[in-house]
C-alpha cells in the first residue's frame, strides 16, 4: 500500500501550490516542500525490505479491457530514479524560490514542476506497460507546460511547441511499440514482459517493435537525430532546464531501455543501433558544446553529448557496461543539475548568458567560481570526482566489448574522442566564465547570490566529491541494487578510484592532454567551423510544419473543398464500403427464420410509406409540398409501429410528428418555399446512385438480420419488469429504470437543444415575407374563430390526458415522455390558435427552467438512492391504500418520470415558443391595418394558401 | 413481410440520403428527418417483427422484444431535438450569411 502512497501523493502535491499560490512565496515553497519530502522518506524506508530481497508490488485493477492496471513496483532501478526525481525536485523547489522574478506566479510553477514530478515518479515505478505510457506522455505535456512558462517569449512559445511535437511524437511511436511488447509477451504486466525475453526476441515482430520503443526512447533522451529540441527548450526557466532537461526527463528515455533490457536488449540489433546512435549522439552533442557561445547552449549540448555516453553503454549491454550506465545516470545529474543552477545564477546576478559579455567573474563570485569549477572538473572526469569514474568504467567497457566485429577498435577511438571534447568545453566553461578578462561587460554588476540559493550547488557538488573519494562506501549499495533489477542478478564488482596503470587510465590521460590543448587552439576550432553555414534547426523545424500544413490544407481542399454536399458525399461513400463488405461475407441473405405472412394492410402501409419517401425527395423544391408528404411518412411510420405491437413507440412518433411539422413549418416560414433548380445532371445521377445503392444495402442489411433468430438480453427485462422495477409496461420500466442512467442522458441533451436554440434566436434579424412563395399575401383571418374555440375547449381536456397517461405510464403504454409531448402539443396549439401576444400574457413564465428542473429532478432521484446505500438511479417501489381510492402502486422511478416529463414539456416549449417569439418583434410595416401588430407568424403559417 | 418492410426501410433511407445531398438547407433537414425515421424503423426491427404482442408483460410469451423499442423511443426524441437544433440554425444561418446555401459562402441564385 505504501507503494500506492508514493505514486500518487505526488499527483496530489499538484493541487498544493495550487492552492497556497495566494500566500506568501515563502509559506507555498515549503507547502510545496513537504510531499516531495514525505515521498523521499517513504522511498527511504522501503530500502531494508529491497535489501532483503523482498519484491515489492503494488497491483489493483483500473481498467482490465484495456490491460491498464494501476500497478507500481519499487526495485533497485525505481529507487535510484526516485531518489534522483525527488532529491534533485526538492534542490530546485529551494533554488525556484529564489531564481523566480517577484511578480512572476510561483504557484503555477510549482503546480506544473509537482506534476512534472509525479508522471516522472509514476514511469520509474509502473508496473504495468500501459500505465508507463500513461505517465510518460503526461511528462511530455507538463515539460511543454514548464518549457513554455514564459509564455510571453516567442522562443519558449517555439521550443515548447517543438519539445512537444518531437517527443509526443516520440510518445506515439511508443505507444504503438509497447503494444507490439505487451502482445508479443502475452501480457501487459512489467514482470511478465521481462521474464519472457526469450519469447519476445524469437517473434517475427521483434525489429518493429524495437524500431517504436527505441524511437520512443531515442526522442525523449534527446539522441540523433532527434536531439535538436533539447538546446530549444532552453528557452524555459533555468529550474527547468536543471530539472527536467539534465537530470530527469531526457533520463526517461535512457530508463526506458534500461527497464525494458531483460526483455528487448538480448539481439544484435539492438547492440548495433543503440550504440552507434549513442556514440554519434555523443560526439555531436560534444562538438557543439565546444562551439556554442550561450552558458545554457553548452550544458544542452553537453548534456546530449552524455545521454549519448550512456546509450552507448545501455547498447554494449553487458553487466558491467550497465553498472556504468547507471553509475554515470547518477553522476550526471548530480554534476549537471548543478552547472545548470550555477548557469542560472550567473544568468541572475549578470543578466545574461552570453560567454562574450562574461569573464573574470571569479573576483565577483568567488564562492560560485569554486562550485562551478568542481563540477565542470566532474564532467571532466578529472580523478578523485564521480565522473572519473564512470568515465573509466566506460572506456574499459568500450575496449572489453566487440560490437562490431572488426571494427570493435573504432568504438574506443570514438570514446576517446568523445573524452578530449569533454575536457575541452569543460574547461572552456570554467575559463571563460570566471577566469579570462571580459571582452564586454554584463549588463548588471555581478555578486554573490542569496546563499540559500546557492544551497542546492553547494550539496550537489558536494556529492561530486564525496561519491568520486568513497565510490564504494557512497554508490556501491545502490547500484548493487539498481543493477540487479536491470540485469537480474547479483553482479560482483568493486568501484575504485586506483585500478592500476591501464589502457583506460592511458585514455584518460590522453583526453587530458588533447583536450587541453584543444580549448588553448580553440580560436582555430571557432574559424575553421564558421567557413559552413549555419543551420538552424528551429527554422527547418518551423518550415517542416508549415509545410505539412500547408500539405494537409491543400488535400482536404482537394477531398471535400469546403463543401458540405462533397464532404457528405464522402461520408456516405464510406458507410457504403464497410456495409457492403459486412454484407459480401453473408453466404445467404435470407436466414433461417424466413419471412412470416403478407397482407393487404401491410401492402398498402409499405406503399404508402414508399410513396411518401418517394414524393418527398421528388418535390423537394416546392418546400411545403415535400413537407407536407414527409408528414404522410412520420404518420405511417406511428402505424408501423401500431402494428408491430409498440403501442409507446407509436404515441411517440404520433405526438413528436406534430410538433416536428409545426416546428418545420414555423421555420419554412423565415426559409425561401422553394428550392432553385442548382445540380448539375451529373451530380444528380452521382447522388441517385449514391443514395440508391446505400438503400439497398441498407434493405439487405435489415432484410438478412430480420429472418435470422436473434439472441436479445431483452428476457432478462421482461422477467424482472414486474418483480424489480415494479411495473408492468416493460418499455417504460427500461427508461426509467433498468436504463434510468441513457434515459438521463437523452433528457440533458434535449435541454441542451433547447438551450442552444435558445441562444440561436437571440438576437436573430429575419426576413419575414408577407406572402407566400406564389406571391399571394398570407390570410387576413389570422385567428379563425373555430380553431380557437376549440383549442381552448381541447387544453384542459389534453392535460388531462396526458396526466392520465403519465400516471399509468409504468404499467399501461404511456410515461413521461408521451405526456410531455401531449402537453406540449396542447399548449402550442394554445399559442397558434391565439397567438403569441395573448398566450405569453397567461403563460408568463420562462420555459428554460422547467426543463432544466426536470433534468435536475431526475438527477436528484438518481442521487436519493445513494442515501440509503444503493447505486446511482436504483428506484424502489411500494403499494399503499387510501380509503374510497383503494391501493396503489408508488415508484421513485414516477419521480424520475415526472424529471423527463417536465424536461419534455420545458424543452418543446422553449424551442416552439421561443420560435414563435421572434417574430412579434420584427413584424412588417405591411401589416399594419391589423391592430395587433405583434401577432405571430405562428397562427399564419401553417394555413394553406389555397 | 420481412422482405417488405426491409424494402421499405431501404426506400426511405435512399430518400433520406438523397436529400442530405442536396445544397439548400431546407432539403437537407427534411432528408435528415426521413432518414431518422428510416433509421427508427431498422432499429425497430432489430428485435424481430412481432405481430398482435400484448401491450403490457402477461402470462403470454409472444412479448415484443421491449429493448428495441426503448431505444427507438429515446431516439425518436432525441431526433426531434436534433432536427430542431438543425433548423434554427438553418435560419440563423441564413439571417448571418444572407442565403440558405449548405456551403453559406455560394452566390445566391435565387
Amino acid at each position: 500500500m505504501t507503494l500506492l502512497w508514493i505514486a500518487l501523493l505526488p499527483l496530489l502535491g499538484v493541487l498544493v501550490p495550487a492552492l497556497t499560490a495566494g500566500r506568501r512565496r515563502s509559506y507555498c515553497s515549503l507547502a510545496t516542500a513537504v510531499l516531495p519530502a514525505v515521498v523521499l522518506v517513504m522511498t527511504l524506508l522501503n530500502v531494508p525490505a529491497l535489501l532483503d530481497g523482498e519484491q515489492l508490488r503494488f497491483s489493483a485493477t483500473w481498467m482490465p479491457e484495456l490491460a491498464l492496471d494501476l500497478a507500481f513496483r519499487l526495485d533497485g532501478l525505481s529507487l535510484l530514479f526516485n531518489l534522483l526525481i525527488l532529491g534533485i525536485g526538492l534542490l530546485i523547489i529551494l533554488y525556484a524560490h529564489y531564481y523566480l522574478a517577484k511578480d512572476e506566479p510561483f504557484g503555477r510553477f510549482y503546480a506544473f514542476l509537482m506534476l512534472f514530478m509525479a508522471s516522472m515518479v509514476g514511469i520509474s515505478m509502473s508496473d504495468n506497460l500501459i500505465l508507463l505510457w500513461l505517465f510518460w506522455e503526461l511528462t511530455s505535456l507538463s515539460s511543454f507546460l514548464l518549457i513554455g512558462f514564459w509564455s510571453h517569449q516567442s522562443d519558449a512559445r517555439k521550443g515548447a511547441r517543438m519539445a512537444l511535437t518531437v517527443t509526443g511524437a516520440g510518445g506515439l511511436a511508443l505507444l504503438a511499440g509497447l503494444l507490439l511488447l505487451g502482445d508479443m509477451a502475452g501480457s501487459f504486466n512489467m514482470s511478465d514482459v521481462l521474464a519472457s525475453g526469450d519469447v519476445i526476441l524469437a517473434d517475427s515482430r521483434y525489429p518493429l517493435m524495437l524500431g517504436l520503443v527505441l524511437l520512443g526512447a531515442f526522442t525523449k533522451s534527446a539522441q540523433f537525430p532527434f536531439h535538436f529540441w533539447l538546446p530549444h527548450a532552453m528557452a524555459a526557466p533555468t529550474p527547468v532546464s536543471a530539472y527536467l532537461h539534465s537530470a530527469t526527463m531526457v533520463k526517461a528515455g535512457i530508463f526506458l531501455m534500461a527497464r525494458l533490457h531483460p526483455a528487448i536488449a538480448g539481439s544484435e540489433l539492438w547492440s548495433v543501433v543503440v550504440s552507434l546512435v549513442g556514440i554519434v549522439t555523443m560526439l555531436y552533442g560534444a562538438w557543439f558544446a565546444l562551439i556554442k557561445t550561450d552558458l545554457k547552449g553548452i550544458l544542452a549540448f553537453s548534456t546530449v553529448s552524455h545521454l549519448g555516453l550512456i546509450t552507448v553503454l545501455l547498447g554494449i549491454g553487458s553487466p558491467m557496461a550497465i553498472l556504468a550506465a547507471l553509475f554515470h545516470i547518477l553522476n550526471h545529474a548530480t554534476f549537471k543539475a548543478a552547472l545548470f543552477m550555477s548557469a542560472g545564477i550567473i544568468d541572475h546576478e549578470t543578466g545574461t548568458r552570453e560567454l562574450k559579455q562574461l569573464g573574470g567573474l571569479k573576483k565577483a563570485m568567488p564562492v560560485t567560481a569554486l562550485l562551478t569549477t568542481l563540477a565542470a572538473a566532474a564532467m571532466a572526469g578529472v580523478p578523485l570526482f564521480n565522473g572519473f569514474l564512470s568515465k573509466e568504467m566506460f572506456f574499459t567497457e568500450s575496449l572489453a566489448t566487440p560490437v562490431l566485429g572488426g571494427l570493435s577498435w573504432l568504438l574506443p577511438a570514438l570514446a576517446a574522442l568523445g573524452g578530449i571534447l569533454s575536457v575541452a568545453y569543460s574547461l572552456r566553461l570554467v575559463h571563460a566564465v570566471f577566469f579570462k578578462p571580459a571582452r564586454e561587460a554584463p549588463p548588471k554588476t555581478p555578486h554573490e547570490p542569496p546563499h540559500l540559493m546557492r544551497l542546492p550547488v553547494e550539496i550537489l557538488v558536494a556529492l561530486c566529491v564525496i561519491v568520486g573519494l568513497f565510490p564504494a562506501f557512497m554508490a556501491t549499495g545502490l547500484l548493487d541494487l539498481a543493477s540487479q533489477a536491470v540485469i537480474g542478478s547479483p553482479l560482483d564488482f568493486h568501484l575504485a578510484i586506483w585500478h592500476g596503470v591501464n589502457l583506460p587510465l592511458i585514455m584518460s590521460l590522453l583526453a587530458f592532454v588533447v583536450g587541453i590543448a584543444l580549448y588553448w587552439r580553440h580560436g582555430d576550432v571557432r574559424r575553421f567551423t564558421q567557413q559552413f553555414a549555419k543551420v538552424d534547426a528551429r527554422r527547418v523545424f518551423e518550415r517542416i510544419l508549415v509545410a505539412m500544413g500547408y500539405r494537409a490544407e491543400r488535400f482536404i481542399a482537394a477531398l471535400e473543398g469546403n463543401s458540405l454536399q462533397r464532404y457528405v458525399g464522402w461520408l456516405w461513400l464510406g458507410a457504403l464500403v464497410m456495409g457492403g463488405v459486412g454484407l459480401v461475407q453473408i453466404t445467404d441473405l435470407t436466414g433461417a427464420a424466413g419471412n412470416q405472412d403478407i397482407d393487404g394492410i401491410l401492402i398498402l402501409g409499405a406503399g404508402m410509406l414508399m410513396f411518401g419517401g418517394v414524393a418527398t425527395a421528388a418535390t423537394h423544391r416546392y418546400r411545403l409540398i415535400s413537407l407536407l408528404m414527409l408528414s404522410v411518412v412520420g404518420l405511417f411510420v406511428a402505424l408501423t409501429f401500431a402494428r408491430f405491437s409498440a403501442p409507446d413507440l407509436a404515441l411517440t412518433q404520433l405526438s413528436v410528428e406534430v410538433v416536428t411539422m409545426i416546428l418545420l413549418m414555423l421555420a419554412l416560414f423565415f426559409l425561401p418555399q422553394k428550392t432553385p433548380r442548382e445540380s448539375s445532371p451529373l451530380r444528380n445521377v452521382r447522388d441517385l446512385l449514391l443514395a440508391g445503392t446505400l438503400g439497398l444495402v441498407v434493405a439487405s442489411l435489415n432484410y438478412a438480420v430480420m429472418t435470422r433468430e436473434t439472441l436479445s438480453i431483452s428476457s432478462f427485462f421482461i422477467e424482472n419488469s414486474k418483480p424489480g422495477g415494479g411495473g408492468y409496461n416493460v418499455v417504460n420500466v427500461i427508461l426509467v429504470d433498468f436504463r434510468g442512467f441513457d434515459t438521463l442522458g437523452e433528457i440533458t441533451v434535449l435541454a441542451l437543444a433547447g438551450l442552444a436554440i435558445f441562444k440561436l434566436l437571440n438576437r436573430l434579424r429575419l426576413f419575414i415575407p408577407h406572402s407566400d412563395g406564389e406571391g399571394r399575401v398570407w390570410s387576413p383571418d389570422r385567428y379563425p374563430a373555430v380553431l380557437t374555440s376549440i383549442a381552448m375547449t381541447l387544453l384542459p381536456l389534453a392535460l388531462l390526458v396526458s396526466a392520465f397517461i403519465f400516471l399509468r405510464g409504468h404499467n399501461q403504454p404511456g410515461g413521461g415522455f408521451i405526456a410531455g409531448l401531449i402537453t406540449a402539443v396542447a399548449l402550442i396549439l394554445i399559442y397558434m390558435a391565439r397567438g403569441v401576444a395573448w398566450a405569453q400574457e397567461r403563460l408568463d413564465f420562462p420555459f428554460q427552467p422547467v426543463a432544466i428542473i426536470g433534468v435536475a429532478i431526475a438527477t436528484l432521484t438518481g442521487l436519493g438512492s445513494w442515501l440509503f446505500g444503493h447505486p446511482f438511479l436504483t428506484s424502489a417501489f411500494g403499494y399503499f391504500t387510501l380509503p374510497l381510492i383503494g391501493t396503489f402502486e408508488l415508484a421513485t422511478a414516477l419521480l424520475f418520470d415526472l424529471g423527463v416529463y417536465l424536461a419534455v414539456v420545458g424543452a418543446t416549449l422553449m424551442i416552439l415558443a421561443n420560435l414563435g417569439k421572434v417574430t412579434t418583434a420584427h413584424r412588417p410595416v405591411t401589416e399594419a391595418t391589423e391592430k395587433d401588430a405583434d401577432a405571430t407568424a405562428a397562427s399564419s403559417t401553417p394555413q394553406e394558401p389555397r | 413481410m420481412e422482405l417488405l418492410y426491409a424494402m421499405t426501410t431501404g426506400v426511405l433511407t435512399a430518400c433520406g440520403l438523397y436529400l442530405t445531398l442536396r445544397g439548400r438547407t431546407f432539403p437537407v433537414v427534411v432528408g435528415l428527418t426521413l432518414l431518422s425515421y428510416a433509421v427508427n424503423l431498422f432499429l425497430f426491427s432489430m428485435g424481430g417483427l412481432t405481430t398482435d404482442g400484448p401491450a403490457i408483460v402477461s402470462e403470454e410469451a409472444n412479448y415484443a422484444d421491449p429493448l428495441p423499442q426503448a431505444l427507438v423511443l429515446t431516439a425518436i426524441v432525441i431526433g426531434f431535438a436534433m432536427t430542431a437544433f438543425v433548423v434554427i440554425l438553418a435560419m440563423r444561418a441564413r439571417s448571418e450569411v444572407g442565403n440558405d446555401h449548405v456551403d453559406g459562402n455560394k452566390e445566391d441564385r435565387e
